[in-house]
Order: C-alpha cells, then sequence, then structure tokens
C-alpha cells in the first residue's frame, strides 16, 4: 500500500492529482444533472426520481473509485470483502424494512 | 503512540508497514459498520416521512439553494483533502498544513450551514419533537453533522501532529485514515441529498 510508505520518498504526484480531479468534475456533474432536473420541474415526477437515483448511485461509485481508490486488483481482498458483507447487510436491511413496514401499512389503511 | 513515533529506522519501517495495512481494514470495517447504521437511519427516515401529525412537514422546510450549497463545500472539502494527500505524499508539510486549513474551513461552512438550517427549521415550528418525520429527519441528518464535526476535530488534531512531529509514518497512516474517514462522510451526504432532499422538494 502507497499510504503506508515511509516518509522521505517522493512519489509521483500528477496521476493523483489527475484522479482527484476526474473524480471531482464527475461528481459535480453527477450532482448538478439531479438538482437542475428538480428546480426547473422539466421531467416528470417518476423520471425525475429515477435519474435522482441513477446519478446517486453512480457518483456513489465515482466517489469509491477515485476518492477511496477502491479498485478490484489494487484494494486487498479481506477490503473488498468486507465491503461486499456491508453491502449485503445493507440491501437486507433497507430492502427489508420498507418491504415490511409499508406492506403492513397498505394491509392497516386499506 | 509516542512509543511508535521514535520508531523510524529503515528496517523497522518495512514491519510496520503490515500494521499499517492492518489498520487499514480495521478502519474500513468501522466505516462499514457505520454505514450500516445510516442505512437504518435512511430507512427509518423513508418509513417516517409521511407520518408528520400536526406539524409542518420536514419537507415544506427544504431549500433546494440551501442544500446545493452545502453539497459543493462538501464535495470541494473533498477534493481540498485529496490534494493534501497529494501533499503528504510528496513529502510537502507546508503545503499539506495549508490543504487541511482549507479542507477544515469547508467542512465547517458546510457544518455552520446545516446549523442554520435546523435553527430555521426549529424557529418555524418544525422542531424534532413534533413528529416523527421531522424526528427522523433530524436523526439522521444531525448524525451525519456530528460525523462532519468530529472529522474537523480529527482534522485539527493530525495539524498540529504534522506541525509537532513532522510526515512521520504513523502520522502518515493517520492522516490516510482521516482521508478514507472524511470521503466516506461525502458519500453519506449523496445519499441524504438524494433521498431526503430532492425528493422532499419534488413533492
Amino acid at each position: 500500500m502507497t499510504d503506508s510508505s515511509p516518509n522521505n520518498t517522493v512519489q509521483p504526484v500528477l496521476p493523483g492529482l489527475r484522479r482527484y480531479l476526474t473524480g471531482f468534475v464527475l461528481a459535480l456533474v453527477l450532482t448538478v444533472i439531479p438538482f437542475a432536473l428538480v428546480a426547473t420541474g422539466s421531467l416528470p415526477q417518476t423520471q425525475t426520481l429515477l435519474v435522482i437515483a441513477a446519478a446517486a448511485v453512480v457518483q456513489i461509485l465515482v466517489h469509491l473509485r477515485f476518492f477511496l481508490h477502491l479498485g478490484i486488483s489494487t484494494t486487498p481482498r479481506e477490503t473488498l470483502l468486507a465491503i461486499a458483507f456491508a453491502c449485503v447487510l445493507i440491501f437486507i436491511m433497507i430492502g427489508g424494512s420498507l418491504w415490511i413496514m409499508f406492506d403492513l401499512h397498505q394491509r392497516m389503511f386499506t | 503512540m509516542t512509543a511508535q513515533d521514535r520508531v523510524h529506522s529503515a528496517a523497522e519501517g518495512a514491519a510496520n508497514a503490515d500494521v499499517y495495512e492492518e489498520r487499514t481494514l480495521g478502519f474500513w470495517l468501522y466505516m462499514l459498520s457505520d454505514a450500516v447504521i445510516f442505512a437504518l437511519l435512511f430507512a427509518t427516515y423513508v418509513v417516517m416521512a409521511g407520518n408528520i401529525a400536526d406539524a409542518p412537514s420536514p419537507q415544506s422546510q427544504f431549500s433546494l439553494s440551501h442544500a446545493f450549497g452545502e453539497t459543493l463545500l462538501l464535495l470541494t472539502s473533498s477534493l481540498t483533502f485529496g490534494l493534501a494527500s497529494l501533499a503528504q505524499k510528496a513529502n510537502r508539510p507546508r503545503l499539506l498544513q495549508a490543504f487541511l486549513l482549507v479542507t477544515f474551513l469547508l467542512g465547517l461552512g458546510f457544518v455552520l450551514m446545516e446549523l442554520v438550517e435546523f435553527q430555521g427549521m426549529i424557529a418555524a415550528g418544525a422542531s424534532p419533537d413534533q413528529s416523527g418525520a421531522l424526528s427522523s429527519f433530524f436523526v439522521l441528518v444531525g448524525t451525519h453533522g456530528l460525523h462532519v464535526s468530529v472529522g474537523l476535530l480529527w482534522i485539527l488534531v493530525i495539524m498540529s501532529q504534522v506541525a509537532l512531529k513532522g510526515l512521520t509514518a504513523p502520522v502518515s497512516s493517520r492522516l490516510a485514515r482521516l482521508g478514507l474517514f472524511w470521503h466516506f462522510l461525502d458519500i453519506i451526504w449523496v445519499g441524504i441529498f438524494s433521498v431526503v432532499y430532492l425528493p422532499g422538494v419534488l413533492e
């Protein structure tokens, strides 16, 4: 891991700089698109929500790749496994909670 | 930690690299469990968002431009933190301190904007004790704000360590973990404006 390399070793900075700037511009674009859609109301509500969701998912991937430097081959396997496990947990907990609560809501009020 | 700071020799540096890699994994485990907490707070907010009782709904209090301003501050602070990590890799402590200071100020601006928003909501009668929707809103956004505040404190600690100890291997490794934390908070914020603010304004 480059982060834990001993001090006094000067590493090339330009590729890293290009990386952070790419990530920043991508994240900025993926932020401006949903905000602009909501501000102008140029799409129907359902489509706007879909664009918001898609932009959020892509932006999270951009952050993981360009800011947190995640890579299939560069990140240690234990870290990747832990991330995959957390994703499964989060999916089950968010999906499960919403499924149960909205199903319950429907049964109580219809 | 102070005993470790004194370890400088190259031979021990290689052995330390393993220790720092382990700590990075450990920090990832902490962040992922934190992500699980946020996931549950998000689920709670989505379930509760309609339960507004007789209070003003949180959605009626949102300002798109305010949320956009907060987003820009946090996103820019992620970039400046990246530049700080590059300054550390290039072994330029003064540049590193400058970027950390800019990151700190941007993060402070974010927290202050959030406090202004909370204060305005409470003044308008939309305080957390008024409805389930407001409670879950304040808990979700407030927990994120608290994390950013702790991150600000951590930036100050790292800045003083760089000033006092210089860019030693332990300080650099702590800086790397702070970077993970700071970028992680920006990811949570992407979730907050996409789940809370944008759909809320859209309604």
